[in-house]
């Protein structure tokens, strides 16, 4: 089975009260901030891998996981932390980043969908810089495919045909059953250690949570793992964005309000002052 | 310009609040472009939901009720809005942005071949174009967007938006007829829906939220937080960090990737304010944030913090409102 995943480098998430505006309200800029592989991506290529994993605990995988990114070169180094997870191979589509919008990225990932024909694509459910939660389904549109978005538990078919999924959404859950090719956007819970079972790995295997950590020896084969580089352009797709940013602002900030010490000095001030009980 | 058309967020055949909200800012965007605004209602049994949304002064309710539409799923419900944008000559379509928003909507905007603005939080007109504000990074950047398509597609931020008033006419209710879904749904079952039970008001529309962290430690310690909920009226909420450790459901996750709240009133207990959370919460009017770490980011955004033990304070804090109620 060849899975797709879809990562974007964001700057460091937990940081993001760090990102400024420049003077002209033009751009944001991330300066002295680490770039890293959007968190939520990470946990598909994390669900990619033990979809795939062989059960005999031989590091092999049933199939081929391909991790690609549209963004500038330098995110070759994020697809390359994906490689020493346990990734195969890499794709970067070379765009900048101010460029791109969720049309223009399904648009790119459509082609190379059609070009690379993967039964199944992986994706976060947004990217926490951008926060638009759009790509995936605009990309199972595209592909006239069916989408599982918000999937916090996959149950992947052993002969790797189908999944059951359950869908974290307002109100509960939402329980589909999915016949691949399709798209599906992960949520947080994929990485928890019951978040994705295979069929092949053994029953009681139970992961760590979150996504795993590169070995020495991953890191070291990931430096010989294949990454290909294309133009933007040269995917003859329309790379007209729909979406603009006409200026960036900083929203209004809270202000710390008082400290009191008694439990019933904050009853009074909620019921006098703040007139909310 | 043209029209707004509002998709309808209707649960178990009633409608939700976020749908008079997405009515206002219809009512907003239609006053700019020199339209009027629609609401499509989609599902299974509507009846009920109908009444309500034909007060909420729209030109035109379109129902399309069918038993398929019911689970809401993408794939059959994109169809079937396309031919009501189509036939109503819409311009700017527009769900709140629930799980259904956020899932269906994307879909409907590249059959449209459209442009996209998610959780956008207010919209303005200049130089002719409507301006969507929009929250990015955590809520630490607004973008001011245009969009540069004929048909633009936008999800809101419910809690940003004030309800439109209930209308005293009755908006007119057209019947829509079905048309076939995609192929895609014939590779897609739908087996279940599992209620999250709460016996609560809704999260996104609750008065008054009380929301726990990793510091409640273990599953049982929650029903502190609901005791103080029960008694003022309010929903539970939670961290992520609490809903990892298995002390309650997700569907009651705050924050940047989980429920946007906007209460009179937030309780903030035993957890640290990292900015993920408080990217859903801090638009709240009242924050009250208890925490035994003085130095703990929640106090800088918390109206009024205590300095303390939860498992002391918030008792105490239920016999001091119970005193004052009295
Ligand atoms: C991609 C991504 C998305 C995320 N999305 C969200 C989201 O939507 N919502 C969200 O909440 N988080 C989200 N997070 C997680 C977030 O970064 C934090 O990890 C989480 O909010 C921390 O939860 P917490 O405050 O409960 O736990 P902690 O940070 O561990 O804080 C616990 C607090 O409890 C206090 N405490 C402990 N015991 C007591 C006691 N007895 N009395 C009083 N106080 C006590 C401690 O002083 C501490 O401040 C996300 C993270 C990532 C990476």
């Amino acid at each position: 089975m060849k899975i797709l995943v879809t990562m974007k480098r964001v700057a460091d998430p937990d940081n993001a009260n760090k990102v400024k505006i420049s003077g002209d309200g033009t751009q944001v800029t991330s300066e002295g901030l680490e770039w890293k592989p959007n968190p939520f991506d990470e946990y598909a290529v994390e669900t990619a891998l033990r979809i795939l994993e062989d059960g005999v605990g031989s590091g092999n995988l049933r199939g081929e996981v391909i991790v690609v990114t549209i963004g500038p070169d330098e995110a070759t180094q994020q697809i390359r932390q994906c490689l020493a997870m346990g990734a195969d191979r890499g794709i970067v589509v070379q765009a900048e980043d101010a460029k791109l919008d969720a049309t223009v990225v399904s648009k790119v990932l459509q082609k190379l969908v059609e070009k690379e024909s993967p039964d199944l694509v992986l994706m976060g459910k947004q990217a926490v810089d951008g926060d638009s939660n759009q790509a995936a389904q605009m990309l199972a549109q595209r592909l006239g495919w069916p989408q599982t978005t918000f999937a916090g538990h996959l149950d992947v078919a052993a002969d790797l045909k189908s999944a059951t999924a359950i869908r974290e959404v307002d109100g509960g859950a939402a329980k589909v059953k999915v016949t691949f090719p399709a798209v599906v956007s992960v949520d947080l819970r994929i990485v928890t250690p019951e978040g994705v079972s295979n069929n092949v790995a053994p029953k009681d295997k139970a992961y760590q949570e979150g996504p795993r950590y590169a070995s020495l020896k991953g890191i070291m084969k990931a430096k010989k793992k294949p990454v290909e580089t294309m133009a933007l352009a040269a995917l003859g797709v329309d790379t007209q964005p729909k979406v603009r940013v006409l200026k960036y602002t900083q929203p209004a900030s809270r202000k710390a309000g008082i400290r009191v010490e008694t439990v019933q000095d904050l009853v009074l001030k909620l019921k006098d002052e703040a007139k909310v009980l | 310009m043209g029209n707004v058309l509002v998709i309808a967020q209707i649960i178990d055949g009633e409608m939700k609040k976020a749908t008079a909200s997405a009515a206002a800012f219809a009512a907003l965007a239609a006053s700019h472009i020199g339209g009027n605004y629609g609401i499509a209602a989609l599902g299974g049994d509507l009846g009920k939901a109908t009444d309500a949304l034909a007060s909420l002064g729209a030109a035109k309710v379109h129902v399309a009720e069918a038993k398929e539409l019911d689970s809401a799923l993408a794939e059959s419900w994109v169809p079937v809005l396309e031919q009501i944008v189509k036939a109503g000559g819409y311009s700017v379509i527009v769900s709140p942005a629930s799980s259904t928003g956020k899932d269906v909507l994307p879909r409907l905007a590249a059959r449209l071949d459209a442009g996209m603005a998610s959780e956008v939080t207010g919209v303005a007109f200049e130089g002719g174009k409507l301006v969507y504000t929009r929250p990015m990074y955590a809520g630490n950047v607004n973008g001011q967007v245009v969009i540069e398509t004929p048909i633009q597609v936008i999800t809101i931020r419910a809690t940003e938006f004030a309800p439109v008033a209930k209308s005293g006419s009755k908006s007119p209710v057209e019947k829509v007829a079905i048309p076939a879904p995609e192929a895609a749904i014939g590779r897609l079952e739908f087996l279940g829906f599992e209620k999250a039970v709460s016996a609560r008001p809704d999260l996104a529309e609750a008065r008054v939220v009380v929301s726990g962290g990793r510091g409640l430690k273990a599953k049982e310690n929650f029903k502190v937080i609901e005791e103080l909920a029960d008694l003022v009226g309010g929903a539970v909420g939670a961290t992520r960090a609490a809903v990892d450790a298995g002390f309650i459901h997700n569907d009651f996750q705050v924050g940047q990737t989980g429920k946007i709240v906007a209460p009179d009133l937030y309780f903030a207990v035993g957890l640290s304010g990292a900015l993920q959370h408080v990217a859903g919460m801090k638009s709240s009017k009242v924050i009250v944030a208890i925490n035994k770490d003085e130095e703990a980011p929640i106090f800088q955004v918390a109206d009024y913090g205590i300095v303390g033990d939860l498992f002391k304070v918030v008792p105490e804090l239920v016999q001091e409102i119970k005193k004052v109620a009295k």
